[in-house]
């Protein structure tokens, strides 16, 4: 909006109206957050374990369904979890509307093709590929 | 992107130094900024040095002597005196306050007096408010019903319903809040701000109230409620001592339960 524009203040707060949406967004973020806790606990602890094994070992460890299943969800939830938080970081500081369009679905597809790259890997190595 | 340089014609240079503390036991320097939309100078701090004793024990005491007694070009808005109107917010000593509610003495070394942050500044002390009143209203501050009042009283609420409005309806409209809050600062266009999301939640919580779910459905927007990143400015500087942040979170809370 242009500054010499003539619209009425309230015309310029009211905008487009609400959005109507973002709650459900901002409560899985926060449940995201609450379940990367433990996982993410857990992982380092285990890689810390596994410091200096040779790789049939940490393969072996990977293989474990267990293993397997919380290094999926892992990796799920903490894509999905810095994807949320680096596009409201955006939001936050990128005013010009296509260059944040076009930020945010860049890190979207970067960080969504990583997290799919990465269980992809971990099905490989745990279904013996 | 986010400026975080001001612009060329925003830059602030050094202004004048007037003492006015001849023979004066306590003095002190207060360094304001000023600017003039009509002289065409980029703005500037002056430095006043002033005879304690001759000025009350506030920070706005101060600048109505500097302004009555030494230079009566300095603007700035008050009313009250007595931090209720909420027009003297300004930036002391690097926190959004009310001047009258601030003691001169609260400040070590010179006192340095800026307009409320990241506002366009009408002139000197005085921020242009017009967006903020706006989004004030877009909230529609008032009670909303739909049953008809009852013909012989007015809405009655019961003591304990009326307390939860406790914390909420001090809220003078200084707007030291909002103008700390570094989300409002970057996206204040579309951000409601701690001040109206706190007065938003007032109406909310008002058990006279009929609208709340008509109310929550405006809020519920990325940027109007959710640029709210719990930074916490807002609570540290209210000069009411008031908890804009928890009013907040508790539509946050709302937004949750009516799913």
């Amino acid at each position: 909006m242009t500054d010499n524009s003539l619209r009425s203040s309230l015309s310029r707060a009211r905008g487009l109206g609400s959005a109507k949406t973002g709650a459900e967004q901002w409560w899985l973020h926060r449940v995201a957050a609450l379940a990367l806790i433990p996982l993410t606990l857990w992982f380092v602890f285990s890689v810390f374990h596994l410091l200096g094994a040779p790789l049939a070992v940490v393969q072996d460890w990977i293989a474990s369904p267990t293993v397997a299943a919380a290094l999926v969800l892992l990796v799920a939830v903490g894509f999905h979890h810095a994807a949320h938080g680096l596009q409201t970081v955006l939001e936050d500081y990128v005013h010009h509307e296509l260059t944040r369009l076009g930020t945010v679905l860049a890190v979207k597809f970067i960080l969504y093709a990583l997290a799919v790259a990465s269980i992809v890997a971990v099905l490989k190595i745990s279904f013996g590929g | 992107m986010v400026e975080f340089a001001l612009p060329a014609n925003s830059r602030i240079a050094v202004g004048k130094r007037v003492s006015h503390a001849k023979g004066a036991k306590r003095t002190k320097t207060f360094k304001i900024y000023r600017w003039n939309p009509e002289d065409g100078q980029t703005p500037r701090v002056d430095s006043y040095e002033i005879d304690l004793d001759k000025c009350g024990p506030m920070v706005l005491d101060a600048l109505i002597h500097i302004k009555n007694d030494i230079d009566s070009t300095l603007t700035f808005r008050r009313s009250c005196r007595e931090g209720i109107c909420g027009s003297c917010a300004m930036n002391i000593d690097g926190t959004n306050t009310l001047a009258c509610l601030k003691p001169i003495d609260d400040v070590a070394g010179d006192v340095k007096i800026y307009p409320l942050p990241h506002m366009k500044v009408v002139k000197d002390l005085v921020p242009d408010l017009n967006q903020i009143y706006a989004q004030y209203a877009a909230i529609k501050p008032w009670l909303q019903t739909q049953s008809a009042p009852p013909p012989d009283r007015e809405r009655l609420q019961s003591p304990e319903e009326r307390a939860r409005l406790d914390g909420l309806y001090e809220c003078i409209l200084c707007f030291c809040c909002s103008t700390s809050c570094p989300s409002y600062w970057w996206n204040g266009d579309r951000y409601l701000g701690p001040a109206v999301l706190l007065q938003a939640y007032r109406w909310i919580a008002d058990s006279r109230d009929e609208m709340a779910g008509e109310r929550l459905d405006d809020l519920e927007d990325p940027f109007r409620l959710y640029r709210c990143h719990t930074i916490m400015n807002c609570t540290k500087t209210c000069p009411k001592g008031l908890n804009p942040a928890k009013a907040i979170a508790e539509i946050k809370k709302l937004m949750i339960a009516r799913r």
